[in-house]
């Protein structure tokens, strides 16, 4: 494997710096730039083309230069700088894509043809060998261990553990199986063990694995629509300065200035905002390969686009909030019993059980008391039971129970009036709390009551306050009643909830909160997640959901981390801060070009206006050349800034506005001033010009 | 400079601010069709003309229909403007016995009064009649003002909407904003002027004998009521050559200030409603502010620059004074500045002093102020738009850096409304630019020339910037009645208003399809010093890479050559 495939296929291990590229990759980027030259492929970026177009112009006056034995040398030299604007350009967009294609030749090398076990015949069950492409969406086929899943599908029959590492990096298999929300499978995952029969989803050439491969490849590549907004502003602004640079040829020959339009056409250049223009799609796919490196797979940079502008965030409580295990922690000892006591009846009421309700409690009475227990040589384990809803431990030296409440309470004979007030009192405060009593009996009395709870996951708290200073709110959605939902909200500091929530709830919330203007954000793995998948702006289904939930939302978590939906938020907003902070750079250049040629061009007809040469360059000849040179370097000089992205930080939109204004508006006002400036000082020292 | 020269600048401006307020409250009633304190006497004769005219006053119409409307009522009014002038001779109220203009004076002069612009390429007063003035100019100098009203309005209902389609009715727009408005503050200000001194009369001249026994015929006019329409509109169209440096258009320093407050407060007043009218006071106020500071700042620069002795007098001590060639001695040289830079900021066109004469760079900022866009705070109705269009293409460049994509007023801003925008901003500099070059090397356009050299390249880039922007301010200097001047600049007046304004309409009426987004902490401010900084340098880095180039041949090496001739003695 090369290691863009490292990226792609390993858990976060995946992240190999994107400063370190490979020679072949820099090589392919390379050889790309000259390939991308054609014009047919720089349409779609109408400044680059542009370039050309002028590049093309300037090589024409030197060789007129050559021909008509004029000094052709700084004519060539403003020719050559001109394509080597182009060439960066592609250049840029090039080592973007590399990456990408890099990781997308190793997963092509992994789609070998498997030879599929089509079943023609579900009643006899007659199979035909059939090659993976041939397969059809409707068709049925049978994997047993140790075959490749010949395409993407849903298991009708039977279980299997299936190793995903092709598409996920992760190598420890999973369990897939029919019916509920675990029953998808995957083309190019291989079946360790038992036998599944799958239904084919995905037509040929269009399955998962094809669809990944065009997404890294950038072969499916479009604008999203700010790219395209943004594409329409430069093609304006292009034109703007194609009307002040061209009308310098009517109002230069009215004072008395003769123009050569080989300068004209490098103030042209100069002009236009060939930064931007050059480096806007590479922010593009840097954005979706920087998604990729998180292992999320964005199905357009229309989502990745979307997913900056989020407002509202849903969220699933368990698993995202909350640990989604109950989890005990307090032992409340029963009147007349020893704190000691009730906890160690608590732990050997548990020492048997292995869920993680049980572990808890063992885990808490460690924690709070130092207690353990080993299971003595000889116990029997009572397991727990739908209709006794009580498991329990019982051994040589006493029993013991817990379970719930009222479970108990009829175990040990308790009728509810003869419970203890402190007792009533007790589970009454867990209860309204939003957690789950359990009561704990010791050879037949009641002796403690364990309070088991939802426990809200370290961190998330601060994460949900960052997002709020990122200007979102969050809202949880949980199966949960009410007042546990309640509870579970306030401690991890969610803006709103959503209790006991169907699918349709789902969906009506969404389409509420997109009615006031707002733009939504979930993830979800099950199939009745799939519509609110499909309604969210940016959905984000699990890798392990089902394949309806794959299909209805537009990024897959290779990780199955909705946690991830942060991070995806933050790539968002990463790649617009780029793309507006290159463009107000670009623009912002323009101001030091103007004093760098227009003294130039028009000083030796009009020598007053040398007073405009502030910067002091050399000579004419030397002040457009610098400025052509730097207009030409800024692309290269900027293109890991592009790739990297701007770093976005949660410290409110006025604030990031201020920091980067300056650093990206003022800093282009200044930069190009001292950078003509120095390129000037080294062509004249040179002698360039 | 001097402490009454800054104070005076500072209390006209800060005068016409104060005003604004109140009757951009004002406004904003009128524009939502709310009840007003004129309701009595002006609610049945709106009802009249309804009837009339046949408008569904209740009918909202979508952007299509409010441009069609728009362009049907300019194209009929320029038609019936053009029969006027043109035959004016067979016309009732010719006291003077002027002839009929001219096709293509005719064609430029009604084009010029239907786009706001009040571009005049002759002589007043030795060319209109009473009655071409009265019902042909000073009815335009109504209608036109309220259709530029008109189309701001339906701007802000864009902004207002939420995933909705009418933009208003353009007929009762234009009925309200002149019956509410227009008209009565004209009638009372035109009162005023008569009081202060300005003629109202429909006789032809007067017959005085000067000192020297010589016999003068001074022309008069309904002076009053026209000088009232023609500032209050952002018009400008004087009804003597002068203008406001005339003495019956201007009589005193009172009238002065009267009228430098009233070229720029209604504009000002557009912005305020438009606040009102979309809910977004404070949005709003950054966008006055940010006119207003760009305003001063003009006004200061002018200032400076005509307060300095001319630099080649003072060479040979010949004079120490400051630069009064041009300016009107009854006013001097802030209260000249102060109208200079309004008078340019705001699309008006009428002056009282002559920007030919300036220094180069005070003429410069005059210049600049047009090239800007007339926004500052430009035409009425129009300076707003177009500063909703600045506002538009600065938070759509910047308001990425925020991380978001960009949104304006709850509107996302997408590649439609950027593409509209776009055409719109295009039109300035191809039509300047455009024409200018053209211009400037053609024998038959420069024969018009009374300059040479960079001072007549700024005539001609003045000219084509005033008509563009449909200021109608004239550097002088150029005699622009000739064909080729009178077609080429009232090409130029349509482009800057209707090849403007359509592309705005239709962004509109994208606009108003969007759903109304409800800003949160993430969204970009659009208030506050730090946006105005931002659309400021929007504002200035914009217009000066269009037109750096083509100042630093007229103006800027027009300077730099007086400082070099200079120091050559």
């Amino acid at each position: 494997m090369t290691d863009a495939t490292v990226h792609l296929g390993v858990k976060r291990r995946s992240a190999v710096s994107s400063t370190t590229l490979s020679s072949s990759v820099m090589a392919r980027a390379i050889r790309d730039s000259f390939v991308k030259l054609d014009p047919r492929k720089l349409a779609r970026n109408p400044v680059i083309l542009t370039t050309e177009v002028i590049a093309v112009l300037a090589t024409a006056s030197t060789v007129n230069a050559f021909v008509t034995g004029a000094s052709p040398w700084w004519a060539l030299q403003i020719a050559v700088w001109l394509w080597f604007t182009v060439l960066f350009a592609n250049f840029a967009e090039s080592i973007a894509e590399g990456r990408g294609k890099a990781a997308a030749d190793a997963l092509r090398a992994q789609r070998v043809d498997v030879q599929a076990k089509l079943i023609i015949d579900p009643e006899r069950g007659t199979i035909i060998p059939t090659p993976a492409y041939k397969l059809t969406a409707g068709s049925i086929v049978l994997v047993e261990a140790g075959d490749m899943v010949p395409s993407d599908g849903d298991i009708i029959e039977g279980v299997a553990s299936v190793n995903e590492a092709a598409i996920t990096g992760e190598s420890a298999p999973v369990i897939r199986e029919s019916g509920g929300d675990r029953s998808a499978v995957t083309g190019g995952t291989t079946v360790v063990s038992d036998w599944i029969k799958v239904r084919i989803t995905a037509e040929p050439g269009n399955t998962f694995l094809d669809r990944m491969i065009a997404m890294v490849e950038g072969a499916e590549r479009r604008k999203t629509p700010n790219e395209l907004a943004l594409t329409v502003l430069l093609a304006g602004l292009t034109l703007i300065f194609l009307i002040a640079v061209g009308t310098l040829l009517g109002l230069g020959q009215y004072s008395g200035v003769k123009l050569d339009p080989l300068v004209l056409g490098a103030l042209f250049i100069c002009l236009i905002p060939t930064t931007i223009g050059g480096l806007l799609s590479a922010i593009g796919i840097a954005g979706m390969d920087r998604l990729l490196k998180v292992n999320v797979l964005a199905t357009s940079g229309r989502a990745v686009e979307a997913a900056g502008d989020v407002d509202t965030l849903l969220l699933d409580k368990t698993g995202t909030i909350t640990y989604g295990n109950r989890m005990a922690t307090e032992v409340v000892a029963a009147p007349g019993v020893p704190q000691e006591r009730a906890m160690m009846a608590a732990v050997m009421a548990s020492l048997a059980d292995e869920t993680a309700e049980g572990r808890s409690i063992l885990e808490l009475a460690r924690e709070k008391f130092g207690l353990t227990a080993e299971l003595p040589a000889k116990f029997t384990s009572i397991p727990f039971s739908a209709t006794t809803r009580v498991s329990g431990l019982d051994t040589d030296v006493g029993q013991w129970r817990k379970g719930a409440v009222e479970a108990i309470y009829r175990l040990v004979g308790l009728n509810p009036s003869e419970v203890p007030a402190e007792v009533h009192a007790t589970v009454d405060r867990i209860a309204r709390s939003g957690g789950t009593p359990l009561a704990c009996a010791q050879d037949g009395v009641l002796v403690a009551v364990i309070h088991l709870k939802d426990v809200v996951k370290p961190g998330v708290k601060e994460r949900f306050a960052d997002l709020r200073r990122m200007g979102m709110r969050t809202v949880m959605i949980t199966g949960d009643n009410p007042i546990t939902a309640a509870t579970i909200a306030s401690e991890a500091g969610v803006d709103d909830f959503l209790a006991e929530a169907t699918p349709e709830d789902k969906l009506r919330l969404i389409r509420e909160e997109q009615q006031k203007g707002r733009l939504v954000a979930m993830c979800g793995d099950g199939s009745n997640d799939a519509p609110a998948l499909a309604q969210a702006d940016v959905g984000v289904a699990m890798q392990t959901g089902t394949q309806a939930a794959r299909e209805a939302g537009n990024m897959v978590d290779l990780d199955s981390d909705p946690t991830k939906v942060l991070e995806i938020v933050e790539v968002g907003k990463q790649m617009l801060i780029t793309r507006g902070a290159l463009t107000t750079f670009s623009i912002a250049n323009d101001v030091a070009k103007y004093f760098a040629i227009i003294p130039a061009i028009f000083v030796v007809s009009l020598p007053a206006l040398g007073a405009l040469n502030i910067m002091r360059l050399g000579n004419p000849h030397s002040a457009i050349l610098s400025a052509v040179i730097f207009n030409a370097l800024i692309i290269i000089a900027l293109v890991p800034l592009a790739l990297r992205g701007v770093k976005y930080r949660a410290i409110g939109a006025s604030k990031l506005l201020q920091r980067n204004l300056l650093i990206y508006g003022l800093g282009g006002v200044i930069a190009p001033f001292i950078g003509i400036k120095i390129v000037d000082l080294i062509v004249t020292a040179v002698g360039l010009a | 400079m001097d402490l009454p020269g800054w104070s005076e600048i500072l209390f006209t401006i800060g005068l016409t601010v104060a005003i604004a307020f109140p009757l951009g409250f004002y406004l904003a009633r009128v524009w939502k069709g709310e009840s007003t304190w004129l309701d009595p006497v002006l609610r049945p004769v709106e009802g009249v003309l309804y009837k009339a005219f046949g408008v569904e006053r209740e009918k909202s119409q979508n952007w299509f229909a409010y441009t069609i409307s728009m362009l049907a009522f300019s194209i009929a009014s320029f038609v019936v403007l053009y029969l006027i002038l043109r035959f004016q001779d067979l016309l009732p109220l010719n006291p003077q016995g002027f002839k009929g203009l001219t096709p293509d004076l005719s064609f430029n002069t009604a084009i010029s009064f239907v786009t706001n612009t009040n571009w005049q390429s002759y002589t007043p007063e030795q060319t209109v009649s009473t009655f071409s003035q009265m019902a042909g100019l000073t009815s335009h100098n109504f209608l036109s003002a309220a259709a530029g009203i008109a189309m701001a309005a339906a701007v802000a209902r864009a902004f207002a909407a939420n995933r909705g389609e009418g933009l208003g009715n353009f007929w009762v727009d234009l009925t309200r904003i002149s019956l509410y408005v227009l008209l009565p503050v004209a009638i009372v200000v035109a009162l005023v002027f008569v009081a202060l001194g300005e003629p109202q009369t429909l006789s032809a001249s007067a017959a005085a004998v000067g000192l020297e026994g010589g016999k003068q015929t001074i022309a008069l006019y309904p002076t009053a009521s026209q000088e009232a329409i023609k500032q209050f509109g952002t018009n400008g169209g004087g009804i003597f050559n002068a203008n406001s440096a005339h003495p019956f258009e201007n009589p005193n320093a009172i009238t002065n200030l009267i009228e430098i407050v009233l070229m720029n407060t209604l504009s000002l007043a557009c912005v305020v409603a438009f606040g009102r009218l979309v809910v977004a006071r404070k949005e709003a106020r950054a966008l006055l502010v940010t006119m207003v500071i760009l305003v001063t700042a003009g006004a200061a620069a002018i200032y400076w620059t005509e307060t300095q002795p001319a630099p080649a007098m003072h060479a040979v001590h010949a004079s120490t004074a400051v630069n009064m060639e041009g300016k009107e001695v009854r006013f001097g040289a802030p209260s000249t500045a102060v109208w200079a830079a309004t008078t340019t900021g705001a699309s008006d066109g009428g002056v009282n002093g002559m920007h030919d004469s300036f220094m180069p760079l005070g003429g410069a900022v005059t210049m600049f102020l047009i090239q800007l866009g007339e926004i500052l705070p430009g035409g009425v109705g129009s300076g707003l738009y177009g500063m909703v269009v600045m506002a538009l293409i600065a938070v759509f460049v910047a308001g990425l850096m925020v991380g978001r994509t960009p949104e304006y007023l709850g509107k996302k801003i997408e590649a439609r409304e950027v593409k509209f925008a776009m055409l719109a901003v295009l039109i300035l500099p191809l039509s300047i630019l455009g024409f200018a070059a053209v211009a400037a090397v053609l024998p038959v356009a420069l024969k018009s020339l009374a300059n040479s050299g960079p001072h007549g390249l700024s005539e001609i880039l003045y000219a084509y910037s005033s008509a563009t922007g449909n200021n109608g301010s004239a550097f002088a200097g150029l005699s622009a009645n000739t064909p080729f001047w009178n077609s080429t600049l009232g090409i130029a007046m349509l482009l800057g208003r209707f090849a403007y304004v359509v592309p705005v309409l239709a962004m509109a009426g994208s606009i108003a399809a969007k759903p109304k987004l409800e800003p949160s902490t993430g969204t970009l401010p659009t208030h506050g010093p730090l946006f105005i900084s931002l659309l400021i340098g929007v504002i200035l880095i914009m217009g000066g890479l269009q037109f750096f180039p083509a100042q630093a041949l007229g103006p800027i090496v027009e300077h730099f050559q007086v400082l070099a001739a200079v120091a050559g003695h």
